[in-house]
């Protein structure tokens, strides 16, 4: 999927993602000569079809986790499945501080996800320097990775 | 330039009797990456990066539901294990899991690292990964996030998604084996071939019985095509062994599973009696190979297992000469 701007002969760069809500996706592509902006918004099942091939359209900001279209996907998840590593010491990266009402908020999430999700807010955070991760930045994220009921 | 409006014919508009022709997706120039087509790029790439650090895949599938598929995957998984090799085990059967019961697998939380989730720990050192670790109830039918619609669509799609995964976001940690049990359909080993083309080895379950021949006929020849080499029958329940006289007497009429071997020049690995003991302890989680290696059934998976390690030898031959020369 390319959206190509005629005016100017050139593919449209992609700008920001958001969920507004009914299972819709919003993706939003620039010209990046013209400055005309484009939204495509996907339909619930349209949404669910790309999810389920495990791709984001528009590009991924943080990499792939483990199982992770498995773990988004799955209804009935058991709490227990997974338990978090300890990163290997040697190449521990900068810590990303949970505020309080972020870690409230967290725990609110289900145990089937939970670590995944702490992991996709904390490589978000770190990707851009955020040194602390609240409730605030959780939204952003959220809005931006298209995480959808996460 | 040149190519003002995308086309090729330097139309920017329509009309003027012109027909606006427009550049492929590949000529159109794109630097970004983010392209859907090259994640699902990257999504191979990692699988054949994971899968490369395995000694061989093995597809233990059939085309034919209730063959033994599961039964065999778990008895050859254990009799591997116990002759020394590092043996990994995929439950593809999202639907009807059974092979983390059948290997005794671990239920305690999966340890979840970043570079993947490493397998339950089951009988005899296995590693397993199977939905029926990961499912809250055991008797919840598979279910995915419902758009509310059109469900069949994406069904498939998350469905092949989450093999993928299985595969390659499991720490196999330079497994020697890694033996899949496929479900059930023939349109379950296409999608198998499609994700994983290379496959070290296949084994088709088949049983005497004529039904059973007609279908693992059809898959055997979509395997061929596929190219899948060594491509092998597994005949299980070839005769009834008597617990009492430890003796083979025949279950069925005539031979289907011979009758096939002979029609396609598909070697036969293994011939495994029908035992009730073999099915009574696999369904325990006590695959009848630690146990009584004695059994005929058991001595049958010893000879399968021997098969698998003679295979693993090649590639290891065939691999490192070719390696120092690169080197
Ligand atoms: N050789 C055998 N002796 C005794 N019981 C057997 C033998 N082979 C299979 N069984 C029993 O038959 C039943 C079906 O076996 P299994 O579940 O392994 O088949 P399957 O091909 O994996 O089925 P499905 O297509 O549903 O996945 C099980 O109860 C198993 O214990
Ligand atoms: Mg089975
Ligand atoms: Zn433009």
């Amino acid at each position: 999927m390319k959206f190509l701007c005629i005016g100017c002969d050139e593919v449209m760069g992609f700008v920001e993602r958001q969920l507004p809500g009914d299972g819709t996706l919003a993706a939003v592509f620039s010209c990046g000569t013209c400055g005309r902006e484009m939204a495509m918004l996907t339909n619930p099942m349209e949404t669910q079809l790309v999810s389920s091939m495990g791709v984001k359209i528009g590009g991924r900001e943080v990499r792939a986790q483990p199982l992770e279209a498995t773990r988004s996907g799955l209804e009935g998840g058991r709490g227990e499945a997974f338990r978090e590593a300890e990163p290997p010491a040697r190449r521990r990266p900068p810590p990303v501080e949970w505020s309080p009402e972020a870690v409230e908020r967290l725990g609110r999430v289900p145990g089937f996800v939970r670590g995944m999700v702490k992991r996709i807010y904390t490589d978000y955070a770190r990707e851009r320097e955020i040194r602390t991760l609240t409730p605030e930045v959780m939204d952003t994220a959220r809005s931006e990775l298209g995480l959808e009921g996460m | 330039m040149g190519q003002a409006g995308g086309t090729r014919d330097g139309a920017s508009s329509p009309g003027a009797g012109r027909v606006r022709r427009f550049r492929t997706y590949g000529e159109v120039d794109h630097g970004t990456g983010s392209a859907l087509l090259e994640q699902v790029i990257e999504q191979r790439a990692r699988l054949a990066r994971r899968l490369a650090g395995v000694g061989a895949t093995v597809a233990v599938a059939s085309g034919k539901g209730g063959v033994g598929k599961s039964l065999v995957t778990a008895n050859l998984a254990a009799a591997l294990a116990s002759r020394g090799q590092r043996v990994g085990a995929v439950d593809a059967d999202l639907n009807g899991p059974s092979l983390a019961r059948m290997l005794a697998a671990d239920t305690a939380p999966l340890e979840d690292r970043e570079t993947g989730v490493v397998p339950s720990p089951a009988v005899g050192g296995v590693r397993v990964i199977s939905m029926e670790l990961l499912q809250e109830r055991e008797d919840a039918p598979l279910r995915w996030r419902d758009p509310g619609s059109d469900t069949f669509l994406w069904q498939s799609s998350m469905e092949a998604t989450v093999l993928r995964e299985f595969l390659a976001d499991v720490d196999w940690g330079g497994a020697d084996v890694l033996l899949i049990d496929v479900p059930p359909g023939t349109d379950k080993i296409t999608r198998l071939l499609e994700l994983v083309p290379d496959l070290s080895a296949m084994l088709l379950v088949t049983t005497p019985a004529e039904i059973t021949r007609a279908v693992v006929a059809r898959s055997l020849r979509l395997v061929r095509e596929a190219g899948v080499s060594p491509l092998a029958l597994v005949a299980n329940m070839t005769g009834y062994a008597c617990p009492s006289c430890n003796r083979r007497h025949r279950l069925f009429p005539g031979d289907g599973a011979r009758e096939l071997a002979r029609a396609t020049g598909c070697p036969i690995w293994a011939e495994i009696p029908f035992d009730p003991r073999l099915g009574e302890a696999t369904e325990r989680g006590r695959p009848l190979v630690l146990d009584r290696p004695d059994a005929p059934a058991a001595a049958a998976f010893a000879g399968l297992a021997g098969r698998i390690e003679a295979l693993l030898d090649a590639r290891r031959a065939a691999a490192a000469p070719a390696g120092r020369a690169v080197q």
